[in-house]
């Protein structure tokens, strides 16, 4: 016989043993000889992930449809595949940053934002309520059965029990005061509580085994192992079809799939998963060992669930038993009194686990992201200036504990009868697994912001609300089943269940497929249309880019400020106590080479970093920012000056570029006024020449006349002939004196832009006969050769008719001064092609040296030199006649050969070509 | 840190095989009614497929760093 006062007895007396071990690990860690420093250690405490539902809900879901409860466990082997790149970076955060709660560390991703921690608090708290409420149910019904030994008769019978009887509530209360016991006993700056994961690993030990003593004997004794299981439910047409469960379930795949993803999100996001995976760490490297025994855990833990699940099935064909609890009722079926016993104090364990680190995780959260920044934020208390504040942390703790675990009992009461434990459970899943893409994002994103967060998870988590919460209370009937039904208002799109008519589905995969498209799509949108601020931009560059920062203080370049080392020192002593702020400080200043405490130390950026870290460890990163800032005079960082330290350098090079630029400029210009200058220096020198070259040319004829006109003036005697012929000298010299000084005028004219221009078509054929016939009386007198080929007709260029002229004159005069002496001979050529008439004017000299023909159209120039030849020329009438060709768009060049005569030539434009051009 | 950087490669590998292994259409070979060693070939498939995959992943752990 089992008698209740039994077993309440045992009950209490295995919770006194697990206390006893924390309280042995507690000592243990203080004396500095931690027991929970073993990889196997961590990896049993990660097993609190197996709690009373997997203990008799697995059952009860296999019971159901078969294999459909694996991927709770599969998933989390998939993801812990993953962990290795994805907790060990989680890990390497948290620590680096103090961070002390699942809050916590998406407050402090997302700049330290008070109220993105407090959303994150609120919807763990609230998306945990079923999961607690769970526990209770599993517990309080599982003692209800037990007691009924060694009748088996369902709780739901024996309900309606007065409230002092009401086996829910007691649970509730009892783990409340255990919890306290456990969690709260005093304030540790990390948040790491030794003596629970001791306990916790001990649980699940406890766990594991009674769960296997059933399974074996179930299979093993009840039965003649897996397959004679196996053959008598196949012997029977009802379970027939759980062979092959995966057929014809609708969406059978698609549920299985996103179950999988779910169960992902939750081991890595449940509070208490992230607290015994991350927060009680105490190595990276027992990951290395838990990564396979964790998922080996669940891998035996699992093995017998489907031989219970039809064992129950076949011993209680009728139905009158909850699959939910087989574990327990085929052994008090077979009157297997000390193993019902056991199996009652492993379920026992699995609820006390979860419920010890879930409420510890939530308070701490409640404490540091709820409620601190609220008090903190209210003057009126003056909390800033109490000088000791962990009396006021511990007592919000604990009253938070009580409050979730009465807020579960309450949940239990409203809707916990209406649905099985595995359903229970996923409705937490689904809520935690809205946290995943501010988390992961979060971590290898830098793009994502607050508002992204913020808004991601609101929709996420209205979208769960409104899917899986509101159901879950419209079911246990507090809010009309119409909801369900014909949806709010009536508004058939609108109906929880099928959201816009999405049907098919089981409730927890529309519910996921509905509240990720809100939340992941909200948060990238929302993430990208926003710009982060100058916090956030910190850290996110602190998380994301966790490994390739060194130094625990990354973030202490961003801060500015003035503050006094009294005052910090104060500060961290009023909430971690004297005795820890001065080992602290001692750290701090030993780091630095000096002693503590010493007047040298300076209240720098490290050091406020530093105690906001340690501060953090203890009330969370948003609430030790406040208190941080309320004996800091902090200036403002602007996004402007995070943007100016993070982009120092590229700005350095934007500069030097600048700079650069502005000495290229700085030297093209230099170049260009040296390049002016020369020119200036070159006209300056032609102007000199000039000068002197008209001033030489001038006084020859003068010299000439003057000479003349003495030899007259002196002697009277002359005779007639010979005075004609020096009267005719003197007349020529006159002449050549005039043309001289009308070139240099007309050069004049035609250089400075006043020479008078008459344009109009002219033909080139006519210019070329005119002159040929003023010049043939020339020709003949020198006894010169002409050969001219004229074609029929050439067209028209635009020009000056009279220039044209003078440049005609100026070439044949020139071809007949040069011209062979005896044999002379002048061609004289026209011809139009590509739009161009071209004049070309040959004569058979002795030829222009190659170095001359560049300098033949200079001003001046004469070929020969003054000293050997006499000159025959102004040296104006090349440089004059090139000026009026190039003045209507033409070219003037020579071609020669020594000895070969010398062919000037031009081209013009014809006036339709020129008018095209224009054009 | 390389080491590091390849078995993180490796681990991310693996984790996608695994995803291959339970989903889609591999799961659906296995979802007929015949049995092994008298255990249904879904459930046998799902066990041994799920205790090669923690091997691999013990196996990739242990090794080197």
């Amino acid at each position: 016989m089992l008698h209740s006062t039994t077993i309440i007895l045992i009950s209490f007396a295995y919770l006194g043993l697990l206390f006893a071990i924390a309280y042995y690990a507690d000592q243990r860690a203080d004396a500095g000889r931690p027991v929970i420093a073993s990889p196997y250690i961590y990896s049993l405490s990660l097993a609190v992930y197996a709690t009373a539902w997997t203990f008799y809900g697995s059952v009860g879901r296999a019971a159901s449809d078969g294999v459909g409860f694996l991927p709770i466990y599969i998933g989390p082997t998939l993801m812990i595949a993953l962990w290795w790149v994805v907790l060990r970076k989680i890990l390497r955060i948290s620590k680096r940053n103090r961070i002390t709660s699942l809050a916590d560390f998406v407050a402090s991703r997302y700049g330290k934002s008070a109220l993105l921690g407090g959303l994150v608090t609120v919807i763990a708290v609230v998306g945990i309520l079923p999961y607690i409420s769970l526990q209770l149910k599993a517990v309080s019904s599982s003692f209800t059965i037990l007691v009924q030994y060694p009748e088996i008769i369902m709780p739901a019978e024996v309900s309606a029990a007065p409230i002092r009887e009401d086996t829910a509530l007691w649970v509730a209360l009892i783990l409340a005061a255990f919890t306290i016991a456990f969690g709260t006993r005093h304030l540790d700056a990390a948040e790491h509580h030794q003596g629970m994961v001791a306990a916790i690993a001990f649980e699940s030990v406890v766990k594991l085994l009674a769960f296997l003593a059933v399974g074996v004997f179930v299979t093993f004794s009840v039965y003649n192992g897996f397959g004679d299981v196996f053959a008598r439910a196949a012997a029977e047409p009802a379970l027939r079809v759980m062979l092959t469960p995966l057929e014809g379930v609708a969406g059978g795949y698609s549920n299985w799939v996103w179950l999988t993803i779910l169960s992902m999100m939750a081991i890595m996001f449940l509070p208490r998963q992230f607290q015994v995976a991350v927060i009680e760490n105490v190595d990276e490297k027992h990951l290395n060992k838990a990564i396979w025994l964790f998922p080996l855990y669940m891998l035996a833990i699992n093995v017998f669930v489907l031989p219970i699940a039809f064992g129950g099935l076949l011993r209680f064909p009728d139905g009158s038993v909850d699959a939910d609890t087989f574990v327990l009722t085929l052994p008090m079926a077979e009157k297997q009194e000390v193993l019902a016993l056991l199996v009652f104090i492993g379920g026992l364990s699995a609820a006390t686990g979860m419920v010890i680190v879930e409420t510890i995780a939530l308070s701490t959260m409640v404490c540091n992201d709820l409620v601190m920044p609220v008090l903190l934020r209210l003057r009126r208390l003056r909390l800033n200036e109490r000088p000791d504040l962990t009396g006021l942390l511990l007592g919000i703790r604990r009253g938070a504990i009580v409050l979730i675990l009465l807020l579960g009992y309450l949940y239990f009461k409203l809707a916990g009868e209406a649905y099985a434990l595995v359903s229970i459970g996923l409705i937490s899943f689904a809520a935690v697994a809205q946290f995943g893409p501010a988390i992961l994002g979060g971590i290898f994103w830098k793009g994502g912001t607050r508002a992204g967060a913020l808004s991601g998870l609101l929709a996420g988590f209205a979208v769960w609300l409104y899917t899986l919460f509101i159901p879950a209370l419209a079911r246990s009937e507090w809010l009309p089943i119409g909801l369900l039904e014909h949806g709010p208002f009536g508004i058939e799109l609108l109906r929880p269940l099928q959201l816009f008519g999405l049907t098919g589905l089981d409730q927890i995969t529309h519910a996921m497929i509905w509240s990720m498209i809100a939340n992941v799509g909200t948060y990238v949108a929302v993430s990208l249309a926003a710009s982060p601020s100058a916090d956030e931009h910190r850290q996110a560059s602190l998380f994301v880019d966790v490994f390739r920062l060194s130094g625990e203080t990354g973030g202490a370049r961003f801060w500015r400020g003035t503050a006094t080392v009294p005052e910090l020192y104060n500060l961290l002593a009023r909430f971690l106590g004297a005795a820890a702020a001065d080992s602290a400080f001692a750290e701090y200043a030993g780091a630095k080479g000096l002693p503590w405490p010493d007047q040298r130390l300076s209240a720098d950026a490290d050091l406020v970093h530093y105690v906001e870290v340690q501060l953090a460890g203890a009330i969370g990163a948003a609430s030790a920012r406040v208190m941080v800032g309320s004996v800091v005079k902090e200036e403002a960082l602007t996004i402007d000056e995070v943007r100016e330290i993070l982009d120092e350098a590229s700005q350095v090079v934007v500069y030097s570029h600048r700079l650069e630029q502005k000495s290229h400029e700085l030297e093209a210009a230099t170049a260009e006024l040296r390049e002016a200058n020369e020119r200036l220096k070159e006209l300056d020198r032609l102007k000199d020449e000039f000068v002197s070259t008209v001033t030489h040319e001038l006084r020859t004829p003068l010299t000439s006349i003057r000479a003349f006109t003495e030899i007259l003036l002196d002697d009277p005697d002359v005779e007639l002939e010979q005075r004609r012929n020096f009267l005719g000298i003197i007349t020529k010299e006159t002449e050549r004196l005039t043309r001289l000084i009308n070139q240099v005028l007309d050069l004049a004219k035609i250089e400075s832009g006043k020479a008078e221009w008459v344009e109009s078509a002219v033909d080139m054929k006519e210019v070329v006969s005119d002159t040929l016939a003023a010049m043939g009386q020339l020709f003949k007198e020198r006894n010169i050769a002409i050969e001219a080929r004229l074609p029929e007709n050439v067209s028209p260029v635009t020009a000056d008719l009279d220039r044209m002229i003078q440049v005609m004159l100026n070439l044949l005069s020139n071809a007949a001064k040069f011209c062979d002496p005896v044999n002379g001979r002048v061609e004289i050529a026209l011809s139009e092609r590509d739009g161009c008439v071209r004049v070309e004017v040959r004569d058979n000299g002795r030829g222009i040296s190659p170095k001359d023909q560049g300098e033949i159209f200079s001003k001046f120039h004469q070929v020969g030199g003054v000293l050997t030849d006499k000159p025959r020329g102004s040296g104006l009438g090349l440089h004059i006649s090139r000026q009026i060709v190039e003045h209507f768009g033409g070219r003037m060049w020579v071609e020669s050969d020594i000895g070969r005569g010398a062919c000037f030539s031009f081209v013009l434009p014809t006036a339709a070509a020129a008018a095209e051009r224009a054009a | 840190m390389s080491n590091f950087e390849t078995k993180g490669q490796h681990f991310v590998a693996l984790c996608m095989f695994g995803m291959l292994l339970f989903n889609y259409p591999i799961l659906a070979l296995f979802n007929v009614p015949s049995t092994l060693f008298g255990v249904p070939v879904l459930y046998a498939y799902v066990f041994i497929a799920w205790g090669a995959l923690i091997a691999s992943m013990a196996y990739l752990a242990e090794s080197g760093g």
